[in-house]
């Protein structure tokens, strides 16, 4: 059985935890809390966490200046588009890394991840004269693609460390019943897979939704997600923190509410086959 | 690319925007996110009136996202803008490439014998006009007259650089949270820079010589910067090195600084009683000089620009007008008020009794009216421009200058060593770029 | 084991994203060779001519380059540190009994989801300004003079920045681990009178070693190429205090428009992070075989 825990440990541990959760999480609760005063208000000395005139106006104001839903759909496309092409072409490659490794197995996956360390800005140019020659720039065909093309490596390892993990006996004894490579995935590896799937799948849209260097050099109006949006609240003149904290909000809720309450499928498959 | 591919991709260009245009011609506007830009997006509707068949995509960045972008899409002809905002510095070297479209042929209603000369001039290469002026700024002092009375001084209308020393030391005041000056720290050659630069010009300093030799190790550099660190260690706010013009105008606005020397747009700002609580108390006074014949005052238009080559040339040149017109400005003055019209651009406004009423107007005519982009230092030089040196390669050098100066007021180099630097990295670049054979 | 059958469909299924990422490395970095060799600003247009290896000899001979080769991995590196020890202490509270686990896992992790710019932009304006920061009230408040974060300390600052954007990634898969920790060994050496110190370094550490790689490896990847947060708030400086390998090439490339400059510093930029790449594979191989 469990060791004992006295009340007075447990108390402990929960004071502690929460403090630390508390300091951690504070910025953003800060930032959420800043959205609702007035200009002159964000900047008071001694700061004011409750006790202020709470006000919508920096939503309305935010909301007259930009067209938040375009963004937030457009962010919306892009990350979930980039991801589900990302999957299509992930899964197989990854099923098949893990399950028929060949030789060069490993060196493949290692030179994958490397072209993820590629610096973006050396290659701007390049990418951004083949995205005005192929009629690209500003579409969000063109983002899904470049974000599919980011993300891909680090979706593959993360699908072959999950796929390992599945026992080979039961694709050895599957083999034996005379099972086809069809059968094989559709029954026995897709319901193992699902969880590290989801995962990996949340893991990407979190990563795509907040990629802030290809996001804003590709796009101009059409197709600019909410990193475009909040770039034109950056440093406006005046007082301006109780609009960037209300933009801020609004860009960063999405992802953030998504991310909670998948938290537990997140985590799920993060172990990156670390954990045995 | 496979003719497949193309064509799925021109499908899905076309299916993007067959759901915004119908039969309206759709341009998209980039522009910086000041404060005049974003009015003039909430007053679209009469845009909208006079011209149905035009909508307006805004693309409002801040400034150096907006400059890296346009930059980027104007140099490789991406297309993806109908207009650009854009300054004095690119307009004539983006107007020389043969990047923008003349605007010689706007209607004889938009009158451009009404542009204030100095702005003109600057937006005019051989003749063509490249740009249409937003709005335009000098730089000047901005002071609090209610710390100044207290402290018992006065500001002169023409200070000396001896003057603001002088008031700043009297007024700083840190432990109540008031520091007698507020400038630019901020590294980059649109924020310290430009500051840094013009003021140099008034110490008879300058950026290069006729032959484009770098001239940080001369001996008016080396007193510009001395100056200034010393002034900003004593008098100026904890964290100058990161300010800019937004930072410092936040700070203004809260009553923390007892003087300003920055763009005469930001009087409007200062003395708006809705946004700074000093608003009563604003005096202001020409850039400082010290008795060398040069003010430390610049010039800068943001402008409106068409690109060359876009397929909604007429449409674009129809919004320029709009914007840029006489009427926009009535059309301002009558929802906002005289003090919020975009300054600094026309005669005719600076001719009306009404907007003479604004307390700033006439000192924002007189600074604009002092800056010469053509003679801009007290020894002559190769180049034009006041806070800048127009040639392409002066972004990238005076950003990295700026870091140097910027970390001399961080007071992590000496002034010594910045200028040094600056000497050297000035050098280096203008030899790559060819200037220095 | 695998037939030809299955080796031959493994290939086919493999060879889409081999051939995806093999494009999309190869073209780009192609292209990026060639601007290397050229006289090519984006404001002066007109012939770029071959002029060698001249844009290499100017990267290379910067002043600045070695900085950021130096503010790079004192980037990584403290991040490392911190999000690793920070992790590997958050993730063994937070396995402790308390009450309310998962709301408290719930505000610990929620600073991974908030994009970088924003979560930069938060923290220089609203706690580290000097003037209106947060930090600054307190140090008022305990009567110290308000610090300059981002002048005085700037790398330190945007470790700082990064770091919390990285300690729940840490803390996360720290965590997953600790829960699948054998809780009978543990309660065994307990029984054995062995301390909460040495419980901690012959059980608890050992068990997380694999995770603590997989921490190091993934987040190696994404702090090579920290941008947008030294952007936002220092942009590099004061001087080159804060300028990272790929500030270093933005600012060539972006900043003065000069792509032969850029992509040659960027040609040097992914040789020096395909060295790191070997070194980490290396590291990560040997401990995930086994």
């Amino acid at each position: 059985m469990a060791r004992a825990v006295t009340p007075a440990r447990k108390l402990g541990f929960t004071i502690a935890s929460w403090t630390v959760g508390l300091v951690i999480f504070f910025p953003i609760l800060w930032t959420f809390i800043t959205s609702f005063k007035s200009e002159g208000d964000a900047v008071a000395i001694p700061p004011l966490f409750v006790n202020f005139h709470w006000t919508l106006e920096n939503y309305v104001l935010v909301n007259q200046r930009s067209d938040y839903l375009l963004h937030f759909w457009n962010s919306v496309v892009i990350s979930v588009g980039s991801t589900f092409l990302a999957l299509v072409i992930a899964i197989p490659a990854a099923w098949a890394m893990a399950f028929v490794p060949g030789k060069r197995t490993k060196d493949v996956l290692m030179w994958m991840l490397s072209t993820k360390m590629m610096p973006a800005v050396g290659v701007l140019i390049p990418i951004y004269l083949m995205f005005k020659n192929t009629g690209l720039l500003d579409t969000l065909t063109g983002l899904v693609i470049i974000m599919t093309l980011i993300n891909l490596p680090i979706l593959i390892w993360m699908l072959y460390t999950y796929f390992k993990e599945i026992p080979g006996e039961i694709l050895e004894a599957a083999r034996m019943d005379g099972a086809d490579l069809k059968s094989e995935v559709l029954y026995i590896l897709t319901p193992m897979a699902i969880p590290g799937i989801a995962s990996t799948m949340l893991l990407n849209i979190i990563l795509a939704w907040n990629e802030a260097f290809w996001t804003l050099m590709l796009t101009s109006s059409q197709a600019a997600p909410l990193t475009q949006f909040i770039a034109s609240y950056s440093s406006p003149e005046g007082l301006f923190y109780a609009k960037l904290s209300a933009a801020s909000t609004m860009a960063i809720a999405p992802i953030l509410i998504l991310g909670w309450f998948s938290q537990k499928q997140l985590v799920r498959g993060l172990t990156f086959g670390a954990v045995k | 690319m496979t003719s497949t591919l193309r064509a799925l991709f021109g499908a899905c260009a076309v299916a993007a925007l067959a759901t915004v245009a119908t039969a309206e011609t759709t341009i998209t506007v980039a522009t910086v996110n000041n404060g005049d830009m974003i009015r003039m997006q909430g007053l679209m509707s009469d845009f909208y009136a006079k011209h149905p068949d035009i909508k307006v995509n805004w693309v409002t960045l801040e400034e150096n996202v907006l400059r890296q972008k346009v930059t980027t899409d104007i140099a490789t002809k991406g297309g993806q803008y109908d207009v650009m905002t854009i300054g004095t510095y690119e307009v004539p070297i983006w107007g020389k490439q043969g990047w923008l479209e003349s605007l010689n042929d706007l209607p004889a209603s938009w009158d451009a014998n009404d542009i204030l000369p100095a702005i003109r001039g600057g937006l005019t290469v051989d003749g063509k006009l490249y740009a249409a002026p937003f709005y335009g700024e000098s730089s000047m002092v901005m002071y609090r007259t209610d710390l100044m009375k207290k402290a018992g001084l006065t500001m002169p209308e023409k200070p000396t650089w001896a003057d603001i020393s002088k008031a700043a030391d009297a007024m700083t005041d840190k432990a109540a949270g008031i520091y007698g000056i507020c400038l630019r720290g901020k590294a980059g050659w649109g924020e310290n820079m430009a500051f840094l630069t013009a003021t140099a010009n008034s110490f008879g300093a300058s950026w290069f010589d006729m032959k484009w030799n770098a001239q940080f190790n001369g001996d008016a550099w080396k007193k510009t910067l001395t100056y200034y660190v010393d002034l900003m260690h004593k008098d100026g706010p904890p964290g100058a090195s990161n300010n800019g013009f937004n930072e410092n105008l936040a700070l203004f606005q809260q009553g923390k600084c007892g003087m300003w020397i920055d763009a005469t747009v930001a009087a409007s700002f200062v003395s708006d009683p809705k946004a700074s609580k000093v608003a009563a108390d604003v005096g202001y006074a020409l850039a400082p000089d010290n008795g060398l014949g040069k003010r430390g005052n610049w010039l800068w238009a943001w402008s409106l620009a068409i690109p060359a080559g876009t397929k909604h040339a007429d449409a674009a040149k129809t919004f320029v007008d709009w914007a840029t017109s006489k009427d926009y400005l009535s059309l301002v003055a009558s929802k906002e008020g005289w003090a919020n019209v975009p300054p600094g651009t026309r005669k005719s406004l600076y001719a009306n009794p009404e907007y003479a009423k604004v307390p700033f107007a006439k000192m924002t005519l007189d600074s604009i009216n002092s800056a010469d982009p053509t003679h801009p230092t007290v020894n002559p030089v190769p180049y034009v421009g006041v806070q800048f040196v127009a040639i392409p390669e002066f972004q990238g050098i005076a950003n990295d200058v700026g870091q140097q100066f910027s970390a001399a007021l961080a007071g992590t180099t000496s002034v010594d060593d910045a200028l040094k630097n600056a000497q050297k990295l000035t050098t280096t670049a203008m030899t790559k770029a060819g200037y220095i054979k | 084991m695998a037939t030809q059958h299955s080796r031959s469909a493994a290939r086919l299924m493999i060879s889409p994203a081999v051939i995806l990422l093999f494009l999309w490395m190869i073209v780009p970095l192609a292209m990026t060779i060639y601007f290397s060799f050229l006289n090519y600003n984006l404001l002066r247009p007109g012939a770029h001519d071959f002029v060698g290896f001249r844009n290499y000899y100017y990267f290379l001979t910067d002043p600045s380059f070695l900085i950021a080769i130096k503010n790079t991995l004192i980037l990584v590196l403290g991040v490392l540190v911190i999000t690793v020890v920070g992790g590997v202490a958050l993730a063994v509270l937070l396995d402790q009994p308390m009450w309310g686990q998962g709301i408290v896992r719930i505000l610990v992790i929620a600073p991974f989801f908030v994009m970088p710019t924003v979560s930069a932009l938060v923290w220089k304006n609203m706690f580290l300004n000097p003037v209106n920061g947060l930090f600054a009230y307190f140090a008022q408040l305990m009567g110290l003079q308000p610090y300059d974060f981002l002048s005085q300390s700037p790398l330190m600052s945007i470790i700082m920045i990064v770091s919390w954007e990285w300690l729940p990634f840490a803390t996360l898969i720290l965590l997953t681990a600790m829960q699948s920790l054998d809780s009978e060994q543990m309660e065994a050496a307990e029984m054995d009178g062995a301390s909460a110190i040495s419980r901690f370094i012959y059980i608890t550490l050992p068990h997380l070693t694999r995770s603590i790689t997989v921490v190091i490896l993934i987040q190696t990847i994404f702090l090579l190429s920290v941008f947008a947060e030294i952007l936002v708030t220092t942009n590099g400086g004061p001087g080159t205090a804060s300028t990272n390998l790929p500030y270093l090439v933005y600012g060539q490339s972006l900043l003065q428009f000069d792509v032969g400059g850029g992509s040659a510093g960027g040609i040097v930029a992914v040789i020096l992070a395909n060295i790191v790449a070997i070194f980490l594979m290396r590291m990560i191989g040997k401990n995930l075989e086994a």
